[in-house]
């Protein structure tokens, strides 16, 4: 069984993470919902407010890992290997963005993810990803 | 026989420029937010991205964040896209580079990010490469790499949608 405890802790310190004021709102199995609030510091342009895609796609890649360290195999570690990320429509400007990830197959050694990134107005998603990340297994794991 | 008129001194091309360059980057709240800092030569820009304790994505290792690396890719792409545009109507004369126009930057379509390795915890540097720009649409390729320029940690390929492109109705 996985530990979730300890993966949680593992998302919960990373300094960038933290920097971004990202928060782990749910975790289990495979999914990841990761959220993170509208701030000054992360505008793209100055002239409408809206958030840069960068930090969107900081917020997208951080909630794929996440979904993939919750995977009932209990990987040891993740890394992104490739991310594709599409851009909708912008962020509305002040609001919380959210990122739901779902890992949707995992080999030993390679997990395949996606994920939703949406404003408040969830039925109308922002941008979305595709990626494939790493997977590492804990020395002697049997899986 | 006709005379080529004096050239220009080499300081008032340079100042005016960096200054072009400046009104482009500095404006951009994330940018500065990341620590991300352009470095010219001639047209070509060469993005620098400081590292930073709090860019970490994986505390153990430690290694740059995944999300940091995107970032500073896209970043990269888009400054390139707008300098390039900005450095041809400068150059030809069409814009007074004392009074520049508010920038409007292009919109990401979408960005594929490659992982290569993981980014250590030092220094990068990123040069994007325009593979095609057009009136609506523009294909950007873009590399980063640390310490050996011959050994990039990522790389991407993005689409954007150029500035002032919306038909007339407001469709895109």
């Amino acid at each position: 069984m996985a530990d979730h405890a300890n993966a949680r802790r593992f998302i919960e310190a990373i300094p960038h993470s933290k920097a971004l004021d990202m928060t782990l709102d749910d975790f289990s199995d495979g999914a990841a919902v990761i959220s993170m609030p509208w701030a000054a510091h992360l505008v793209g342009d100055p002239a409408t407010g809206v958030i840069h895609g960068g930090a969107v796609s900081a917020l997208m890649d951080t909630a794929c890992g996440a979904a993939v360290m919750s995977h009932a195999s209990g990987p040891a570690g993740t890394a992104t290997l490739s991310l594709r990320i599409d851009y909708f429509r912008p962020a509305t400007p002040q609001q919380r963005i959210t990122a739901r990830a779902e890992c949707y197959q995992v080999t030993r050694s390679v997990a395949f993810v996606r994920a939703i990134a949406t404003d408040e107005d969830d039925s109308r998603p922002v941008a979305m990803a595709t990626g494939s990340f790493a997977v590492e297994r804990a020395k002697g794991a049997n899986t | 026989m006709s005379f080529r008129p004096k050239p220009e001194p080499v300081q008032t091309v340079k100042l005016r420029r960096d200054t072009a360059l400046a009104h482009l980057a500095s404006g951009i709240p994330y940018v500065s937010y990341l620590g991300i800092r352009f470095d010219r030569r001639g047209d070509e820009l060469t993005a620098f991205l400081p590292f930073d304790e709090r860019l970490i994505g994986n505390p153990m290792l430690p290694a740059l964040h995944g999300g940091v690396t995107a970032a500073f890719l896209e970043v990269s792409a888009i400054i390139e896209l707008s300098w390039a545009n900005l450095w041809e109507e400068m150059e030809a004369g069409r814009i007074d580079p004392a009074n520049l126009p508010p920038v409007t930057l292009p919109k990401t379509i979408d960005f594929t990010i490659d992982y290569l390795r993981s980014g250590l915890p030092r220094d990068a540097y990123a040069r994007a490469e325009i593979n095609r720009s057009g009136r609506r649409f523009a294909s950007v390729h873009v590399e980063a790499w640390q310490d050996n320029r011959a050994r990039p940690f990522a790389q991407a390929t993005g689409h954007f949608l150029m500035p002032g492109t919306a038909a007339p109705d407001g469709a895109v």
